[in-house]
């Protein structure tokens, strides 16, 4: 069962379950692509569910020109995303993002400036993007950022062992991180868009699930491409999967490409409907975006007003 | 509500799809419809008006023509008029005409999804992303072959004035489906909207008076089952086209049988859908929710039939039903509503009906907690479970959202199971194992074969079915010849008495001795005798009654003696030909190669050609024609043999392009076993003629030949023993026509009845074939010119000898 903290304990390699995996790439597109003309979220609903799409974004910033000053915008960002008159509007209370996701050179500021917050500070990890250095420092700077402050931490796959299909490579690593992440939440990003094939993607999101993840992460935004809706239901179904055999609830980030509110409220119909409601906050589900946030803004600005809005009038973060 | 609690419950709302635009137009024609005749509104001779109702609210939406006799005619002389101009009018014009309706279907394209959405209760998603973008690409398809016919399909005329009577599932896709492929061919039409779902017909038809068709050549005529049956019945209606249940098909085929008006029916269906362990589980599970709780399940080839494999069947109904936890069922209108409403009370009741009779035959019921609306027909997806094959829930359509499911272990199970049906229209196979899918694609009978998907359709593939799922493809090139007739052949007009209705046709006292004045040579010594017999599964069979007919000549000198055939020997003749016919059989003769089936057609034609004397005068002795046309008869036969050696190999079909990522393959399967009663003229050629593209093309037949000359095609059976025909693929029972058609027409395992005789026995034929919807070809008591090239052989033998089947394969690495 899982631990009394909620985590994903993980169980030992399951190689049979992992060979079983079958999917097929037509029929899960053709889900993806129903889907979303199944359902429609609108008016009332739709300004709820995009606020809730807020508290569950990891507002991230992931550039080599990051400094202390562009992150402490950024977590004032993350505190406040939404223009207070809209939220007041709205008749909602204190809006907040998910978590600030950041390098870990930029941890402990952000740790900092979000003091008080509630709001944890997400870490890329392990060699993000490549995953290509050597295990013991990919190791040691999950350490340093747990050391300095970091409540979650996106670990990166090694792709070489799931294209060789070394899946015991895979389980040892991630378990091993999980180890480093202590009582920090451990995410593991796919990096899909560098997998070939889905069912690559399925047996990923298994392996990292059995050794333990607490979510599993599409991308890292690096690749060619990103979270696409095809590999998010058949991330969702792995989780799916997951629960009815172990019983463990697994959490789901989609990551990279994510700029639109409509993009959003795609996301979270997926969640509900491959997944249900127990997916739809920010313990089970994560956004990661940089520039998400402004879009939902102007569309909560129309609910409020009836008119669009422009994004200058938008605080920025 | 609000916002902060929506934020809490993060629960779907109503996301309505306005009704506005539709109410405008219903009530700028006052809510009230006439007839569409001759591009205008003609008000109903009846006077009566029929209420159209919104099945998800109750209300009404409008009311509609009741039309009479008066009105029918009108239509139909409409129709008829502008026959003569549109037939002749340049296939780039009416590929003009059909391109502008297509950009009208679009441009009318959410106003169309509304009212379809209001009259019929499916959801706006379906009536606005299937339906209505379907309808469009049929129109576009076929303003394609209008500009094509010249020249791709020069052999080929119109077939004339068409009757079409269509269903309310989707009302106005099955309007697109008929009158698409009749208007680009050069057909005029008459077509009756179902009771239940007129609207978008009516909306339809002013969409064709604004791309500017011409008056008369399409005109829509509501009203009840009655003036349906008086398109049927009138004499200037040369084809009907019907879509709806086998029990009406049933009884439209017998109303117009004999009459000489062509038919293609699209009807009932109980489609397997098989789930292999090997399969892409979720997928499939989501794939059912597109097969069986699409359109309510009012879909003539809905998955309705859960086929699983055992090792993996708990888990995968415990997935389907999670799944289907999540249906929502409701206001069609609404964006966010899978399910709408059940078309009308009436049937809502029967589908209750069925599940609760499901129910106490033992199935286990399963229906989510969903909500529905307070008012209006809405029905729960339902899933029944532990459903045997004995269930009637399992062998009949239900027509609505409710899926049985059994069980099967092997892929042979799952064949046979998915084909313990009289249905075959469709079927969906779900497995990641290429042999397994194709094998089993292969072996189904069924009209449309999706593989990893289900229920799509484009109008570059033929839809329609196999056994009592009726005849005739809609789409494709092969949906056309529905809609065309060999140029030289001019419409049956046969001349039947009323009275020969009534007779009892086929009855039959076996023969007598005849007497005969000099049956011996000039030596004086009498002949050895030589009576030949059936030939049945490769030998010669007595016949079973042990009676004997004489073949006279045209001298009224005995030529031979003949068994004379009964039921039993029909009886033994259709077993024989189904040993080589069995989906398992041995030596299945349509799995033969092609190659192979075209080597022993060229053997056969190499020792007929040995023989040709001895078989000419054979040919001038019973039939007193001339030493030099009976010898041409056997050299056609010889031509003719060889030209379906040659097509034995070039007739397999075709890969359509459809929009489908993938490949979708047109197969021209073989029909099954086809009786053939062959004409009198031409004792050999036509036996040959009719023979040739059957067995070339993988079926088996079972023939009864020329009842007066018939010993060409005794004389036969020693040309197929001595040319590698395997024993059953051609078996021959001699007789009287009638006495012996009778028993195979309503013999319920051939699945193709020819007749080359009376216009009675024709009527007879067609109206006996509805046992099990047998396709049938008959002559109506007219002949053709089996000499001639152009009317003894070619595309309509090819045509009769296969049926399409429709295999789609989506790819995707």
């Amino acid at each position: 069962m899982s631990e009394s903290n909620g985590r994903n304990p993980g169980i030992p390699l399951d190689m049979g379950w992992v060979n079983e995996t079958v999917v097929n790439r037509s029929a899960v597109e053709r889900r993806a692509a129903t889907l979303l003309t199944r359902r429609s979220v609108k008016k009332d609903q739709q300004a709820a569910w995009l606020a809730r799409a807020v508290t569950c974004t990891d507002l991230t910033t992931l550039a080599g020109d990051d400094t202390p000053g562009r992150v402490e915008r950024l977590c004032a960002k993350a505190k406040q995303p939404v223009r207070q008159d809209l939220v007041r509007a709205l008749g909602l209370d204190e809006i907040k993002v998910g978590a600030v996701c950041v390098y870990h050179s930029q941890v402990a500021e952000a740790v900092g400036f979000l003091e008080g917050s509630g709001i944890p500070v997400a870490a890329v990890s392990t060699g993000f993007p490549a995953g290509q250095s050597p295990l013991k420092e990919r190791i040691g700077e999950i350490k340093a950022s747990v050391e300095a402050g970091a409540k979650e931490i996106d670990i990166v796959l090694h792709r070489e062992y799931v294209l060789t299909g070394n899946w015991p490579a895979v389980y040892d690593e991630v378990k091993q991180f999980r180890a480093a992440c202590g009582d920090a939440h451990i995410k593991t990003i796919l990096a899909t868009g560098d997998l070939g094939t889905l069912r690559n993607v399925y047996q990923a999101s298994l392996v990292c699930m059995m050794a333990g993840a607490d979510f599993i992460k599409t991308s890292t935004g690096k690749e060619s491409v990103n979270a696409t809706m095809p590999v998010g239901v058949v991330m969702t179904r792995a989780i799916r999967d997951y629960v009815e055999r172990t019983g463990h609830k697994v959490g789901f980030k989609p990551a990279g490409g994510i700029r639109t509110a409509k993009q959003a409220l795609y996301w979270l119909v997926l969640m509900k409907e491959e997944l249900g409601d127990a997916w739809l906050n920010n313990t089970l589900f994560r956004i990661g975006a940089s520039s998400l946030v402004e879009d939902i803004e102007r569309q909560l600005s129309h609910h409020v007003t009836g008119h669009y809005a422009a994004r200058h009038h938008m605080p920025m973060g | 509500m609000s916002v902060a609690d929506d934020f809490k419950t993060m629960a779907y709302g109503p996301a309505p799809e306005s009704p506005s635009a539709a109410d405008a137009w219903l009530d700028e024609h006052d809510r009230k419809f006439k007839l569409f005749i001759n591009n205008k509104w003609v008000a109903p001779s009846t006077r009566q008006y029929y209420d159209n109702l919104n099945p998800a609210t109750g209300d009404r939406l409008a009311q509609t023509a009741q039309a009479g006799q008066a009105d029918i005619d009108a239509a139909v002389e409409a129709a008829r008029t502008t026959f003569e101009s549109w037939s002749k009018t340049p296939g780039h014009v009416r590929a003009r005409y059909l391109y502008a309706i297509a950009r009208n279907i679009q441009r009318h394209h959410r106003l169309l999804a509304v009212i379809e959405t209001m009259d019929n209760g499916k959801p706006i998603r379906e009536s606005r992303d299937i339906d209505v973008p379907l309808v469009a690409r049929h129109f576009y398809y076929h303003a394609g072959w209008a500009q094509l016919m010249e020249s791709e399909l020069r052999d080929y005329q119109p077939v004339g004035v068409i009757g079409q009577i269509i269903p309310w599932n989707f009302p106005l896709l099955m309007l697109a489906w008929k009158i698409a492929p009749a208007i680009a061919m050069g057909n005029t039409v008459v077509l009756k909207p179902a009771s239940y779902t007129r609207l978008s017909a009516l909306l339809f038809a002013e969409i064709v008076a604004e791309a500017g068709l011409p008056p008369g050549v399409v005109n829509v005529v509501t009203g009840s089952s009655k003036a349906g049956g008086m398109i049927l019945d009138h004499e200037d209606i040369d084809k009907i086209a019907f879509t709806g249940s086998t029990d009406v098909g049933q009884i439209l085929r017998r109303q117009t049988a004999g009459s000489g008006k062509r038919m293609s029916l699209e009807l009932g269906g109980k489609s397997p859908f098989i789930v292999f362990d090997d399969a892409d589980l979720d997928s499939a599970v989501e794939g059912i929710i597109n097969a069986i709780w699409f359109n309510q399940g009012q879909v003539c080839c809905a998955g309705s039939r859960l086929l699983v494999q055992e090792n993996i069947e708990d888990r995968f109904i415990d997935k389907l039903k999670t799944r289907m936890e999540h249906l929502r069922v409701g206001e069609p209108l609404d964006k966010c509503i899978d399910i709408g409403a059940i078309v009308d009370q009436s049937q809502w009741e029967t589908i209750d009906g069925w599940v609760k009779r499901g129910v106490e035959e033992g199935a286990e019921l399963f229906q989510p907690e969903c909500p529905l609306p307070d008012k209006g027909y809405f029905y729960r997806p339902t899933l029944l479970t532990r459903v045997e094959p004995t269930a009637a829930v399992a062998q009949e359509e239900i027509f609505g959202p409710v899926l049985v499911s059994m069980s099967f272990r092997t892929p042979p199970e799952a064949v046979a199971l998915a084909n313990n049906t009289r249905f075959g229209l469709a079927a969906s196979i779900w497995t990641d194992n290429i042999n397994i899918a194709f094998d089993v694609a292969l072996r189904i009978k069924a009209g449309s074969i999706w593989i990893n998907c289900t229920n799509l359709f484009d109008a570059a593939a033929g839809f329609g079915g196999y056994r009592e799922s009726g005849y005739g493809r809609e789409g494709g090139r092969e949906g056309l010849f529905e809609y065309l007739r060999p140029k030289w052949q001019p419409r049956p007009r046969p001349k039947l008495d009323e009275t020969a209705k009534e007779a009892e046709w086929g009855k039959y006292t076996p023969a007598r001795p005849v007497v005969i004045e000099d049956n011996k040579p000039g030596d004086g010594s009498p002949k050895v005798d030589r009576t030949p017999k059936m030939y049945i599964g490769g030998k010669q069979k007595r016949p079973d009654g042990h009676y004997t007919r004489a073949v006279m000549g045209s001298d009224s000198a005995l030529v031979g003696q003949v068994g004379d055939g009964n039921r039993k020997d029909i009886r033994d003749a259709v077993e024989a030909a189904h040993t080589v016919a069995g989906m398992w059989a041995k030596d299945r003769w349509a799995a033969r190669s092609a190659f192979n089936r075209s080597q022993i057609l060229y053997y056969v034609a190499e020792n007929l050609s040995a023989r040709a004397d001895e078989f000419a005068k054979r040919i001038e002795a019973m039939t007193g024609r001339s030493a030099d046309e009976a010898r041409a008869e056997v050299e056609q036969s010889v031509s003719r043999l060889f030209t379906y050696a040659a097509w034995a190999d070039k007739f397999g079909g075709t890969v359509q392009e459809t929009p489908l990522r993938g490949v979708t393959v047109g197969a021209n399967e073989p029909v099954g076993v086809i009786g053939i009663a062959c004409p009198d003229e031409y004792p050999l050629l036509g036996f040959v003629s009719l023979v040739a593209p059957a067995i070339a093309r993988g079926n088996t037949v079972v023939v009864i030949p020329s009842e007066k000359y018939p010993l060409s095609a005794t004389d036969f059976y020693q040309i197929l023993d001595t040319s590698d025909m395997p024993p059953g693929v051609v078996n021959i029972v001699t007789g009287d026509r009638d006495h012996l058609s009778k028993t195979l027409v309503e013999h319920e395992d051939v699945d193709s009845m020819w007749y080359f005789g009376s216009a009675e026995g024709s009527y007879h034929v067609e109206y006996l074939s509805t046992v099990n919807m047998k396709r049938t070809w008959v002559s109506y008591g007219e002949s053709r010119n089996w000499m001639d090239r152009e009317q003894g052989e070619g595309e309509e033998f090819l045509h009769e000898s296969t049926q399409v089947k429709n295999v789609w394969v989506p790819t995707g690495a």
